[in-house]
């Protein structure tokens, strides 16, 4: 994954708001790197940036060696089927789909790329097995402790085989030692998928965990 | 894998409970439609029960449902006598308050004669009024039973047959008897005010006076044409059974109906804004849910196939409800509730139309919610 002067601002004039001010990074397959910094510094622009789910204002960015922004402009007209294809998504608060239970949380993100409805469970149950929350998979999101939701949405995020796993928060709503599990657990996942992932935090306990740290300040890359 | 049935099944109690609150919003539509479509049917019945084409009444009346009308009883036999009538029979009809069981009892009195038009034109259980004197048919919705002695006025009646529905467009039910006991009933003055009527020189009002007589014309005669030839007479009116019908839905009933169907217009609005309120807050509710879909890549066709399913399935239950709601309670409202086959297709299409139009609310705020609402808390 590589970005190119990434900028991004919102209004225009004096009430014109810099929230990426040309960010350059390049992360390699395999990598657990992490974007930092004070609230209001770009962290979670730059995830949607990353994300295609908000246009930047200029820049270029290659996922998986496909040039996908060029001079702000996306190159790809279906964002939706990107999206799908190469990124995974893990959420704070997990975001797990209420009215579906485990297995069928992960099945969905395979169905909505075209796999029918048995190889995609059969896919989903697999998964669940791999992150050890098998035995849930029947299992509504409403009676998963926080860490079994967590893991089912890791298995959601995999579901597709994404080249990108961008996550927001992972393990903010988890204690430390819980925390430390998903840290290991997605490292793991990066090597055996040959992924890589991305994640916004504020949790220091887990910062040794990753690879590389990128510090945003007022939307600038300052370190990393 | 269907978004909308997993929903709803999830939420399975809350949507059933607001089913059932839509469907007894739209079950009371249903019965304002009823009770306005029985109103219109009630005002008519009486008008179409002896099965005429000409009402012959009194000079520069509308009678004898809309104004009073009283004409000479022999008037009859001068209008059978006319070319095209092959029947004419006379008519009275009053209102009479009786006691039944401890309570007043309101009847719609019809006098009519035995072998002439005017009658009842079917009955449901007994038999028809053989003998002269003191006979009566009802209306079952009046609460007589074959065989129960009721008084009217100064005599007391013996219920031979049951009619179905013969009410007056007030409601009340309708009973028959002879034409000469009816005029008894109307006309004859009480002992006292006969006396008094003597004393003055006077022999009082002739007992022989109806309010209209009714004729049957031959297949191809034209009731104007025959309307025309009576209104010669000049002491007298003729009414079509078309005009007639005319009268009392637009003039007699007219106010009563226009105020049931603004009524029912104004629930039919409301309805439909409740019903796009209930299915806007279902769609906010998960706008959370709609914009984790929309990041995993849920194509907008899922996120709308969802919300408008969502919408019919709770339009189509709450409207099955209501229906089977009303069709089951109707016979117990006090007045004849009317659900005829097309108000009930029109309801459900209005319905159908609404939860259409609402779901297309839901559907713009979902569409409209962006995908990295999703992230963070």
């Amino acid at each position: 994954m590589q970005l190119k002067r990434i900028s991004k601002h919102f209004g225009e004039g004096e009430a014109r708001v810099d929230a990426l001010r040309e960010v350059s990074l390049e992360v390699f397959p395999r990598q657990v790197v992490a974007l930092l910094g004070p609230s209001g510094s770009g962290k979670t622009t730059l995830l949607n940036v990353i994300g295609c789910i908000l246009d930047p204002s200029a820049g270029s960015m290659e996922l998986d060696g496909d040039l996908v922004l060029r001079d702000g402009e996306w190159q790809r007209s279906n964002l939706r089927r990107l999206r799908l294809d190469k990124i995974g998504f893990i959420f704070q608060f997990h975001n797990l789909l209420p009215f579906l239970d485990a297995t069928d949380n992960v099945a969905i993100v395979q169905q909505l790329a075209g796999a029918d409805a048995a190889t995609a469970r059969k896919r989903a149950s697999a998964l669940l097995d791999d992150l050890e929350v098998g035995h849930r998979k029947h299992a509504m999101p409403a009676k998963l402790s926080g860490g079994e939701a967590q893991r089912v949405a890791i298995a959601r995020a995999l579901a597709n085989s994404p080249r990108i796993i961008l996550a927001d928060e992972p393990t903010a709503a988890l204690d430390s030692k819980r925390a430390g599990i998903v840290m290991d657990l997605l490292r793991k996942l990066a090597v055996e998928h040959d992924a890589t992932i991305v994640a916004v935090t504020h949790d220091e306990k887990i910062f040794d965990r990753f690879d590389r740290l990128f510090h945003l300040r007022d939307g600038r890359l300052v370190d990393g | 894998m269907n978004l909308a049935y997993r929903d709803i099944r999830h939420n399975l109690g809350r949507f059933l409970l607001t089913c059932m609150g839509l469907g007894l919003l739209l079950g009371v539509v249903l019965a304002m439609i009823g009770i306005y479509r029985g109103l219109v049917v009630d005002a008519l019945t009486i008008a179409r029960a002896p099965a005429i084409d000409l009402w012959v009444v009194e000079a520069n009346t509308r009678g004898p449902f809309a104004e009073a009308s009283r004409i000479p009883g022999d008037i009859r036999e001068a209008v059978a006598r006319i070319a095209d009538v092959t029947a004419a029979g006379s008519v009275t009809y009053q209102t009479v308050e009786a006691e039944h069981q401890g309570s007043k009892l309101r009847l719609y009195v019809i006098g009519y004669e035995l072998t002439r038009p005017g009658g009842p034109p079917e009955i449901a259980e007994g038999r028809e009024i053989t003998r002269s004197r003191y006979e009566m048919v009802a209306d079952r919705s009046s609460g007589l039973t074959l065989g129960e002695r009721i008084r009217l006025g100064r005599r007391t009646f013996t219920v031979v047959g049951l009619t179905r529905h013969q009410v007056n467009s007030g409601g009340d039910p309708a009973v028959y008897i002879t034409l000469a006991d009816a005029q008894k009933l109307q006309f004859e003055l009480a002992p006292p005010a006969a006396r008094v009527q003597l004393a003055r020189g006077t022999s009082g009002a002739s007992l022989n006076t109806v309010n209209a007589v009714v004729a049957r014309l031959h297949p191809s005669a034209s009731p104007d044409a025959t309307a025309a030839t009576i209104q010669r007479w000049k002491h007298l009116a003729a009414i079509t059974q078309e005009d007639q019908e005319a009268i009392l839905s637009r003039s007699l009933v007219d106010r009563a109906r226009r105020q049931i169907g603004l009524f029912t217009s104004l629930l039919l609005v409301v309805s439909a804004v409740i019903i796009a309120l209930i299915i806007y807050t279902m769609t906010m509710e998960k706008l959370k849910q709609i914009a984790t879909l929309k990041l995993i890549g849920a194509p907008d066709r899922t996120i709308i196939g969802m919300i408008v399913q969502q919408a019919m399935a709770l339009g189509s239950i709450g409207f099955t409800i209501g229906t089977a709601l009303i069709v089951g309670v109707k016979d117990y409202f006090p007045r004849r509730v009317i659900l005829e086959p097309d108000n009930v297709a029109v309801l459900g299409l209005v319905v159908f139309v609404v939860c259409l139009l609402s779901s297309g609310l839901g559907v713009r705020a979902a569409l409209r919610v962006d995908p990295a609402t999703a992230l963070g808390g």
